[in-house]
């Protein structure tokens, strides 16, 4: 049987992996936002968070003193010892070398944007040369671009066959891939990009909302449109794939907040930073702020944290 | 090159790494230990001098002691209205809509105290008598405050008049909201009420006596009167009532229209109800699964309107299970103070008798239960969330109102059979559709035989939207211009 044409499979893979409704999945999100994390469990959801933060500089006027700070803040947020080191540093691929002489052999790891971040606007090639040489530097972890423009044309599998390049541009490294939402626009759209992806991630990739440097980024709806993927396709063939919601997420309420969707859709399995990522810079500070008034219970002034970009 | 399966199936774990600590609301419900009636303005005590207990149903401990009113009592609350009927009739439009903004106002400002109250003495979870019972109660007055003095454009070319005393029952489930939506249409158009709150659920309507004294409404506009069903028919009964409006079982309300038979009262019954979701192969199946979560376990399904028959579609019925078995796996039991209590307490020791006598009957019938893990509160009336699997039309379970946290799951190959099985029931008090496709909506919206047909969504509701039902779910319109008719004298 001759493959379908790209119309066809257009059409098909839209059927199969179904709708979401808009209105339905805002209500059901809503719900997440009037739980009530207290004491302990809030204390508990904090250091998760923490945990799970992929501290991110992803600016032009990055220099390797700025990488070297952002570095020493993701190794020891805030000098307590009870208090784990993030996740990962992320950086551009001009970064990685120097921040991997700052973070190697530490738990944290070395995630770099690729693939002609943010627009993903070049050539494949250029875009896997991209990868490879990030690895090459020591990139643990790869967050890629998706096809936009290829995915809004109807190509779907000429998205899904460069998400297939880059995994084995990644070698080694694990790879995280950016739907970019705002760019995708309906939750239908969300849904069907996520199967795209992890139809060719393996046990341990992440999905991604969004690159941070458009208008709308992670939202408690695409995220659970996301989560929702997650769930079915692990159901569906015992695949993990992980989740990393970025940008837009700046308050520690709304960090336990997303981190309650996923205790409720995904179960207790993806409460580790393996599966569950923040990509965030401001966040940190404020996840630190609250944890230090459950801890003190008084509120410290923003200039008692290192970094805080908010001043008297 | 999607991967193939290996090894045992996937599941997902639903533990306890990330507990969530107690989070009780701690407003003060203002409870007073004793209640009066109120008739005429003032806090009288029952004739009788008798009192009952109120019980918390999520502690089955004694709340307040409610005054238990007899016929002398209807009597005087009767007397009461109809004296103030000849003034409170005649205001001018604007000046009773005045009053019912003041109500709404008074409301909103007691919100979580009325909230507390309402969720110490029904059980059901604060989040809920917080985001919906006392905001939608104050939205009923809201929206008939704004149409007192519009009442011309209600009816074109019709005079709106008041028809008088109106009796008012009402049930436990929605106490202060079912309240709302009883004064506030019927004092918009000019009539006075004798209203009787529930038994087991009386203690916000006499709470509200404090609101009706602070918005300065004329004494005998509004008068409560407490007790149990005896207390009831002398309202339904009375001779000096041009209306009866009750919201209830579909048995005491034949018993009121029997009652009633060949007398010129007016009637509005809100009566019973078993619904059908209907949830097709092309729906948004996750959304459709929040929707039927929503149309049973909301209020421990006590509610009428409740989507307590899941209708399935054969292709998608498995996946739709499976989801909501996952779905309710995350439903948190227990403590109704607890904010994030997602199903609390059943409201009495009779209805919980009622919940597992219908459920064990079920099992009886061949029907499949499932519920998820979980420990129940040692003490309280509580009923975990529960799934009937292979359910026929005949079995007891799709066919009497459980009133419970039970949802009864059948399955439907073809759009004309959903239809059938949807409208094979005594009742026809609302519907639920579940679909992309748009034009099945029109067509089920019409085709079902239900007084509120909701499509890819479930227990809306909208002070601006009539509710009411068909066949043995009653008739008349509670809420929207309907509604408002419905208070209103034949020209």
């Amino acid at each position: 049987m001759p493959p379908p044409s790209a119309a066809a499979r257009h059409a098909r893979f839209r059927d199969e992996v179904g709708a979401v409704d808009q209105v339905g999945i805002e209500e059901r999100v809503a719900k997440y936002t009037t739980r009530s994390i207290k004491k302990a469990s809030k204390v508990w959801g904090l250091k998760l968070a923490v945990g799970m933060t992929d501290l991110t500089t992803l600016e032009g006027k990055d220099t390797p003193g700025k990488v070297d700070s952002l570095c020493r803040k993701a190794l020891s947020p805030h000098g307590a010892p009870d208090l784990p080191p993030v996740a990962a540093v992320c950086v551009y691929p001009a970064m990685v070398r120097r921040a991997k002489q700052r973070v190697g052999g530490t738990p944290v790891k070395v995630a770099s944007v690729a693939t002609a971040f943010p627009s993903g606007q070049t050539h494949l090639r250029t875009r896997l040369a991209e990868v490879r040489g990030a690895v090459a530097d020591g990139a643990d972890e790869i967050d890629m671009v998706i096809n936009r423009g290829a995915f809004l044309a109807g190509e779907f599998s000429r998205v899904q066959d460069e998400i297939a390049a880059v995994v084995e541009a990644c070698g080694p490294a694990a790879l995280k891939v950016i739907l970019e939402v705002s760019d995708l626009e309906t939750y239908d759209s969300i849904r069907a990009a996520s199967f795209l992806a992890m139809e060719v991630l393996r046990p341990g990739d992440f999905i991604k909302t969004s690159t941070g440097k458009t208008a709308l980024n992670a939202t408690l709806g695409n995220n659970q449109v996301m989560l929702e993927a997650i769930r079915d396709f692990y159901l569906d063939t015992g695949v993990a794939i992980g989740m990393k919601p970025a940008g837009g997420i700046k308050t520690a309420k709304q960090a336990l907040h997303f981190l309650v969707a996923v205790k409720e859709t995904l179960g207790d399995a993806w409460l580790t930073n393996k599966r569950y990522r923040f990509g965030a810079s401001s966040l940190l500070n404020d996840l630190l702020r609250q944890l230090e008034k459950e801890r003190t219970g008084a509120y410290q002034a923003p200039y008692a944290f290192s970094d805080a970009a908010e001043s008297y | 090159m999607a991967p193939t399966r290996r090894g045992p199936a996937p599941r997902l774990i639903f533990g306890d790494l990330w507990p969530f600590d107690p989070a009780p609301e701690t407003a003060d419900p203002k409870l007073a230990d004793r209640y009066q009636l109120f008739i005429g303005g003032r806090y009288v005590r029952p004739r009788s001098g008798q009192y009952f207990d109120s019980i918390n149903p999520a502690t089955e401990r004694r709340l307040a002691s409610i005054p238990r009113a007899g016929a002398a009592d209807v009597n005087a609350a009767y007397a009461a209205a109809t004296a103030a009927f000849r003034r409170w009739s005649v205001l001018p439009g604007r000046e009773r809509g005045k009053y019912l903004f003041r109500i709404a106002r008074l409301l909103q400002d007691r919100a979580r105290e009325f909230a507390v109250a309402e969720t110490l003495d029904g059980g059901k979870p604060i989040k809920e008598s917080r985001d919906f019972d006392v905001p939608m109660a104050a939205a009923h007055f809201f929206y008939h405050a704004g149409w007192a003095d519009k009442l011309e454009y209600a009816a074109p070319g019709r005079t709106l008049r008041p028809l008088g005393v109106v009796g008012q029952v009402i049930p436990w489930n929605f106490p202060l909201l079912m309240l709302a939506w009883k004064l506030a249409p019927a004092l918009a158009l000019g009539n006075c009420v004798v209203l009787k709150p529930a038994e087991t659920t009386s203690i916000t309507a006499l709470k509200f006596a404090g609101i009706l004294e602070d918005a300065g409404l004329p004494p005998g506009v509004v008068n409560l009167v407490t007790g149990a069903g005896e207390t009831g028919a002398w309202v339904m009964g009375h001779p000096a009532a041009a209306k009866v409006a009750f919201t209830g079982s579909t048995e005491v309300g034949k018993a009121i229209m029997r009652q009633l038979a060949g007398t010129d009262r007016r009637m509005t019954m809100e009566l019973g109800g078993k619904a059908a979701n209907i949830v097709f192969d092309d729906a948004p199946l996750d959304q459709a699964v929040e929707g039927i979560v929503n149309g049973i376990f909301f209020n421990q399904g006590h509610v009428c309107c409740a989507g307590s028959r899941l209708l399935v579609q054969e292709g998608v019925a498995a996946r739709v299970i499976a989801k909501l078995k996952n779905r309710m796996r995350m439903l948190r039991v227990g403590d109704p103070l607890d904010k994030n209590t997602d199903l609390g307490a059943i409201n009495s020791a009779a209805q919980l008798a009622t919940i597992r006598r219908l459920v064990a009957a079920g099992e009886r019938e061949g029907a499949e239960l499932w519920q998820p893990e979980g420990r129940l509160p040692a003490q309280g009336y509580f009923f975990p969330p529960t799934l009937l699997t292979g359910v026929t039309q005949s079995h007891r379970v799709a066919r009497e109102e459980i009133f419970g946290p039970v949802l009864s799951v059948l399955t439907f190959r073809t759009v004309d059979e959903a239809i059938e099985k949807a409208n094979n029931t005594a009742y026809g008090l609302s519907a639920g559709v579940w679909t992309d496709k748009g034009s099945r909506i029109l067509r089920l919206s019409t085709e079902l035989k239900a007084g509120v047909v909701w499509a890819n969504t479930f227990n809306r509701f909208d002070p601006s939207s009539p509710f009411g039902g068909y066949k043995e779910s009653g008739f008349g319109r509670e809420g929207g211009r309907q509604g408002l008719l419905d208070y209103a004298a034949r020209a």
